[in-house]
């Protein structure tokens, strides 16, 4: 038997897909033949997200999503199944981060990063269930990090919301596993993203001392990871935390 | 055009895998035709689709054998 990896005839909705992490993952989907819609917050970003798509040959489309919206998702998901048919394939990638130690943090720093990185991942994941429920498969990978198993000073927002998305996944993993949707978080640590070349350069060299691979790691790297348990490959993968960090954190 | 009853009886039958035959009127979705939680959220929504409605979640979980179905859709929609 042949790994089978092919997402040929699926429909895979990624949130947060114009850059690192989310745009290596929808276009890897893409590559793996899956009709991919990359979401971004803006018309730019959208549009970069399908220009990407066309350069790559992968089918699908870039579109406008606030995910911190209802009316968005529930607009966004009509169009795409009239345009391209339900997703069955939902990854929820997109995040935000607003750091500050918790002594200092504002109200809104909480809540935007709980809206956003959890709150959202609820709502657009309910928005899409119905649809994987009748097709009797589905696959829900939501991107959390190590940050939400190890905790991270400055980062308790974030950490929360990485950590709850995680144990969301364990409960509804429960929940449709009847209905041949598997529900999976990936947990990737410290790569090469815009959102780590913000770090410090102090800081980086403290968390590089404590990755045994001595590297950062690739998007790429956590789209293998994705693609697989959106696969036939992964099939029997549910429920399950996989971290992706070079061993920076091992559980 | 099939009547009400036979439309709910068919959807029940496809949604819960079960005879159309042992669907009865009094028969209880969890009890009888072994449904369980998901199987019940996922019928009121095959009958919302099947009847073009929205049944409100207070009502929904009112719904527990075929006959209360049947009696939702004549009262809401007859």
């Amino acid at each position: 038997m042949t790994l089978n990896t092919s997402l040929k005839d699926r429909v895979a909705l990624v949130t947060g897909a114009s850059r690192g992490i989310g745009a290596a993952i929808a276009d890897m989907l893409g590559e793996q033949g899956a009709t991919v819609i990359g979401t971004a917050t803006s018309e730019g970003g959208a549009a970069k997200i399908a220009q990407r798509f066309a350069e790559k040959g992968i089918a699908g489309s870039g579109l406008v999503l606030d995910v911190t919206s209802a009316d968005s998702v529930a607009a966004l998901l009509e169009k795409v199944k009239a345009d391209f048919g339900a997703p069955t394939i939902l990854v929820n990638n997109a995040g935000i981060t607003k750091d500050n130690l918790l002594m200092r943090m504002k109200d809104d720093e909480w809540a935007s990063v709980l809206e956003t990185n959890l709150t959202a991942v609820y709502r657009v994941t309910k928005a899409c269930l119905r649809d994987m429920t009748k097709a009797r498969w589905g696959r829900i990978i939501n991107i959390s990090s190590v940050v939400g198993s190890m905790g991270n000073a400055g980062q308790a927002n974030y950490a929360a919301t990485k950590a709850g998305v995680a144990g969301f996944g364990r409960s509804l993993a429960a929940e449709v596993g009847s209905r041949g949707i598997t529900v999976n978080t990936v947990a990737p640590g410290f790569i090469d993203t815009d959102m780590t070349k913000v770090l410090p350069e102090a800081q980086r060299e403290v968390l590089m001392s404590k990755i045994p691979l001595g590297r950062l790691g690739a998007p790429e790297e956590i789209a293998s990871v994705v693609a697989f348990l959106a696969s036939e490959a992964g099939g029997y993968v549910t429920g399950e935390t996989i971290h992706v960090n070079g061993g920076m954190y091992m559980a | 055009m099939s009547s009400i009853e036979e439309r709910v009886k068919k959807i029940v039958a496809e949604q819960l895998g079960v005879k159309e035959e042992d669907v009865k009127p009094e028969a209880s979705f969890v009890e009888d035709l072994g449904a369980d939680s998901l199987d019940t959220v996922e019928l009121v929504m095959a009958l919302e689709e099947e009847f073009e409605t929205e049944i409100p979640d207070e009502e929904a979980e009112k719904i527990t054998t075929v006959q209360l179905a049947i009696d939702y859709i004549k009262e809401n929609l007859g």
